[in-house]
């Protein structure tokens, strides 16, 4: 099939930027959309321009590399899937396909698609740990976590870390990614502990990175590659109530 | 004070203040719906109520503090929400909001001047239309001054128009203080979804009918 | 020259404690005097760099990924084994030796094994502390599966999604000490060159991939924990940034490179789908604990396999290897998949595909059972390939996986240069000729929890703190040569892409030297490849500056290096001539297919020494000696 690409394309992160149209030709439906990305780049490196560049890594879902807002949608809209996974047959011969890198004050752009994830680091830093030290821990069957928690901190751990919550909040906030942490660890006895001081801080980190407020329009849920449940916001919420009294 | 200060204890602080509001609106109902007994009924309510100063003037500033409460950070917050978001996309499809959640703000502040409207109408009494009296009983005679009022098809227009704006910003508020309250789950996220809708649907077809009922002729002088 | 591990004299079972015993140790209050470069965050850099930040030591910690969690370790499904016992099967640290050292082929060294299976506990412990969200039974136990090469359930796992669990805990750890200040994080950083001082590794000079700075750092000690090289055969189960860069930049300074012939080609991966495919995704080994491989009778039967009777099947792991069945090791389940494809009896586009079906395990426990169990993996599965593994077989299909070699390291994971530890895949110490199964992550982080913590303070307790500067002649010299490195490679301005010439050596190596090798195919591969890597560097077109992020530059320095690389593993499979795990020699078979080892001649670690591109590299020997485990053919039937 051929396809009509609108492409964002940006210099530097203090350069400005403009979707530029380039033509996918002969595109095969088994081909992930990356690899029809990387075609159009062998092409424009053999006229001599500039290839797109894009984030990309794993190439198996897993990593949160990738990241592209792909016709508006963070992932490109196919259920539960990254862009990496995103296969062409999703797409009709003659489709128009609008590319942009997540966009959100958090998140600079570095270079065309790529953006700068830093932000999410410093959430992370604040407080998405337990403080235990290598070595000297107790047995891993000396604290007992029953099946239902074990399997809700791992629903809320999947989480891959892309940002896609983010690009496709209207708030661009990050209350899906800091409550998949907090609610993960706060959902299991070796991260009780911890739970009131976590949650304020990695909530106070977020704010201070720029990201935006939750106003539970649930369009993270919706783009998440992981299907994250917007009900661990919820758990955050409980938890930085019960912070409140503490 | 970080629930002044910071992002969820300020959602937490709109999510109570707008209880509050949720509760008053509620309540302001039931009071309201004394008008279907004729002048007995509505006259009645009215009086006993400000046989009470101290409890109705309490009331009153608590109120009013749960309004500036709820309006101040929601302005607050929606600021800073926009510039979180540079909303710079060529192409952005959503595909959860909706029209109510997307318009929070202004369906909130047009309700706010509604509210100021209301206020001055028939707590100040001060716009044209209020017509001030007593009943045979030597009461306020409140219920011909609201069928007056009402009895005005602009005026009834501008009172329907308001209600559907309570609806919008309802229909996402309920659910939406449930979740910031933390009071949500899984299998509570779509019903809470669903019940606000219905709620605030309700809310606006029982205040839009005393307007109604009015024009209708069905409550006369 | 003979190389010596410098393992532990004596009883096995001790072995360990003294020598941690042995070990200098660094005062608390000097520790953060010495400044520690860890080069990769994945499973043990990550683990490495926390535990030593944690311990007080200055770490500066490198991934050329924008984060520290999204080294390849996130990728790894099916589990991590620990030698706990909780299912009361019969396993013991012994037993987990010991089927590590079989399942080796008896390529790897006894005491780094031992070591391994000792701390495999310890790891369970620490990321529980770690909330590692671990399976768990209903009693509130952390529960256990079976895997690959096994025949006891220790297998710990997280959906799955292990690898990436126990990546986020190793990367929570870290972050905790970055926000502690022990540790300074350099993301979209990549390593390019190592600096060595009055022959002790001192430094790394480093290029950021935003700006395109070419920078050194300089430390005490520099640890290289920066994984595998199958990205070699261009189509593999790696992630596109996988290379051997670190590592072979190391080697061209001094650093030997031990058994790079030694690689994994894991059974069950989505087989290729066309020429446009860019990497081949791995389908957990777990898969097999339910499915059944099997492949037609009858050669090129076109027929859908749902309409293939059962009595024209052939379950060909379950023939020919009664007692472990579809559990077999990966190298003899990925030979024997080749087996069946060579004789044309392979399924799917060019029929080079098998069989993995569910239909007997869903029949026998119930699709939601499955679903339970595989979910995530059928899902993959479908957005791939579009089929609906709950209704048809999985097709799979080998597919490079996991290198067992890598750059030397001795007892304490030290290389021969002082002061350079390699850890987890980037080093060839615990796996011997062949990996098992949910063993990569419990190597990796043992290394970075529970060996290096030890062993690198007996190395900084001989070093004077700070001894090399940044403006050291070496690191300005370091600095000057990767820079026209790269300037060589942006000027070339030929015609053909980086990755044009990244498929093509690809096809050289899996052809030549993948799962079967011969003495012809490889010295075909040694003539190839030097000729393929003149034309690289004259007609290869590297687009953009330097000075910019420019991902074509990036691909372009580790294609070159896979170019060098290449031959030495041809060279290295030519000079083993005997088959042993991965590394299968046409030549050297028993009368039923199964490798034939020549322990006579060869059991030793063969590690090369760089002399120069286009120059003969030079062999040491580390003899292996097994005083534990007898060598024996290794049997799965």
């Amino acid at each position: 099939m051929n396809l009509t690409l609108h492409v964002w394309r940006q210099s530097g992160p203090k350069e400005p930027g403009k979707l530029e149209q380039y033509e996918a030709k002969n595109v095969s439906p088994d081909q992930s959309f990356l690899e029809m990305l990387d075609e159009v780049n062998e092409h424009l490196i053999k006229e001599g321009k500039d290839p797109i560049v894009f984030d990309h890594d794993c190439r198996e879902g897993i990593c949160g590399m990738c990241s592209q807002v792909i016709n508006g949608v963070p992932h490109g809209g196919q259920e539960r899937t990254t862009v990496c996974q995103l296969h062409m047959r999703r797409f009709n011969d003659g489709d128009t396909i609008y590319i942009e890198p997540w966009r959100a004050l958090a998140f600079p752009i570095l270079k065309d698609l790529i953006v700068d994830r830093d932000a999410l680091e410093k959430i992370m830093q604040a407080g998405g740990y337990t403080s235990c030290h290598t070595g000297g821990v107790a047995d891993g069957n000396a604290l007992l976590v029953p099946k239902p928690d074990a399997d809700y901190a791992m629903d809320a751990a999947e989480c891959i870390g892309c940002g896609a919550c983010v690009a496709a909040c209207p708030n661009g906030s990050a209350m899906l990614y800091t409550s998949a942490k907090v609610a993960q660890l706060a959902a299991l006895p070796q991260g009780k502990a911890e739970a009131a001081e976590r949650v304020c801080a990695m909530t106070d980190a977020m704010q201070a990175a720029g990201f935006g407020n939750c106003s539970n329009h649930y369009e993270c849920q919706a783009a998440c590659p992981k299907g994250i449940n917007v009900k661990f916001i919820a758990r955050l919420n409980r938890e930085y109530q019960k912070a409140l009294f503490k | 004070m970080r629930i002044l200060t910071s992002s969820v204890g300020r959602k937490i602080l709109m999510s109570i203040t707008g209880q509050l509001l949720i509760i008053f609106v509620l309540i302001h109902l039931i009071g309201n719906s004394t008008i279907f007994f004729g002048p007995n009924g509505i006259n009645a309510y009215a009086e006993h109520l400000h046989s009470l100063p101290p409890l109705v003037w309490g009331f009153r500033l608590f109120m009013l503090a749960a309004v500036a409460v709820h309006i101040c950070y929601g302005v607050m917050l929606t600021l800073e929400n926009k510039a979180a978001n540079p909303g710079a996309y060529a192409v952005k499809k959503n595909l959860k909001k909706s029209f109510a959640s997307e318009n929070m703000i202004w369906t909130g502040l047009l309700l706010a001047t509604f509210i100021v409207y209301h206020l001055i109408q028939f707590t100040i009494k001060g716009t044209p239309d209020i017509v001030i009296g007593l009943d045979s009983l030597n009461r306020p005679d409140v219920f011909k001054m609201v069928v007056t009022s009402f009895g005005n098809a602009l005026i009834s227009l501008v009172y329907l128009a308001a209600m559907v704006m309570l609806f919008l910003h309802l229909s996402h508020g309920i659910p939406s203080f449930l979740q910031t309250m933390g009071w949500n789950n899984e299998k509570t996220i779509p019903v809470f979804a669903t019940g606000g809708k219905v709620i605030s649907t309700i809310l606006m077809l029982a205040y839009i009918s005393i307007p109604a009922v009015i024009l209708a002729g069905l409550l006369k002088l | 020259m003979i190389l010596d591990g410098k393992c532990p004299k004596g009883p096995i079972q001790t072995s360990w404690d003294r020598h941690r015993f042995d070990l200098k140790l660094v005062n608390p209050a000097n520790k953060r005097k010495y400044k520690i470069l860890v080069v990769g965050t994945g499973l043990a850099g990550g683990a490495a760099a926390a535990s030593l930040g944690e311990l007080g030591y200055n770490v500066e910690a490198f991934c050329y990924q924008d984060s520290a969690r999204r080294a390849h370790s996130i990728a790894a499904q099916g589990g991590i084994n620990a030698a706990k016992n909780y299912p009361n099967d019969g396993d013991s640290i012994y037993r987990l030796f010991y089927d590590t050292i079989k399942g080796g082929d008896f390529r790897a060294r006894e005491a780094d094994v031992w070591r391994l299976a000792q701390v495999s506990n310890n790891i369970i412990d620490q990321c529980v502390a770690q909330g590692v969200p671990f399976a768990r039974d209903y009693a509130g136990y952390l529960d256990n599966r079976s895997f690959g090469g096994a025949q006891v359930s220790r297998t710990f796992y997280a959906r799955g999604q292990t690898g990436q669990q126990l990546l986020l805990g190793a990367y929570s750890a870290l972050s905790r000490q970055v926000k502690a200040g022990t540790v300074k994080l350099f993301a979209r950083t990549e390593m390019l060159d190592l600096v060595v001082v009055d022959g002790e590794a001192k430094g790394i000079t480093v290029r950021d991939l935003i700006t395109g700075e070419i920078r050194t750092h300089v430390g005490d000690a520099v640890v290289l924990a920066t994984g595998g090289y199958v990205n070699v055969f261009y189509l593999s189960t790696n992630a596109m940034g996988c290379s051997v860069t670190a590592n072979w930049r190391a080697h061209k300074k001094g650093a030997f490179f031990a058994n790079p012939c030694y690689t994994q080609i894991h059974p069950t991966c989505i087989p290729q789908s066309g020429d446009h495919q860019s990497k081949l995704t791995l389908m957990s080994e777990s898969l097999r604990n339910d499915g059944r491989c099997w492949a037609p009778k009858k050669k090129g039967d076109n027929r859908h396999p749902n309409e293939i009777p059962e009595d024209e099947r052939d379950y060909y792991l379950e023939r020919k290897y009664p007692s472990f069945g579809n559990l077999a090791p990966r190298d003899i389940a990925s030979r024997a998949a080749k087996e069946q494809c060579d004789d044309g009896r392979g399924v799917g586009p060019g029929g080079r595909g098998v069989n993995l079906d569910f239909s007997a395990a869903i029949q026998r426990v119930g699709e939601d059972t499955i679903r339970e169990r595989y979910g995530n993996l059928f899902e993959m599965y479908e957005k791939i390939t579009d089929e609906n593994a709950y209704k048809q077989p999985m097709r799979m299909y080998p597919a490079p996986h996991y290198s067992m070699g890598g750059l030397w390291v001795d007892y304490n994971c030290e290389s021969n240069v002082p002061g350079l530890f390699v850890l987890g895949e980037a080093n060839f110490s615990v796996h011997g000729a062949n990996r098992l199964g949910a063993s990569a992550l419990m190597q990796g982080l043992a290394d970075g929890y529970f060996v290096i913590p030890y062993t690198i303070a007996n190395y900084l307790a001989k070093t004077k703190p700070g001894a090399v500067k940044a403006d050291h002649p070496e690191c300005k010299k370091s600095i000057e040569d990767v820079k026209s490195y790269n300037n060589r490679l942006l000027n070339v301005n030929g015609k053909k892409t980086v990755s044009e010439f990244h498929r093509e050596l690809g096809k050289i190596m899996w052809e030549n030297v993948g799962m079967a090798r011969s003495e012809e195919t490889l010295k075909d591969a040694i003539k190839k490849i030097p000729v393929l890597r003149e034309e690289f560097w004259k007609n290869v077109k590297v687009t953009g500056k330097g000075e910019e992020l420019n991902q074509q530059l990036e691909n372009a320095g580790r294609v070159a290096d896979f170019l060098e690389f290449g031959e030495l593993m041809a060279k290295d499979a030519l000079h083993r001539n005997e088959s042993c795990g991965g590394h299968f020699r046409v030549e050297h078979q028993m009368p039923d297919g199964e490798a034939k080892r020549d322990d006579e001649n060869y059991c030793y670690v063969g590690a090369w020494e760089f002399k120069g591109v286009d120059k003969e590299p030079e062999l040491h020997k580390e003899p292996l000696a097994f005083e534990n485990v007898h060598l024996a053919v290794r049997s799965y039937k």
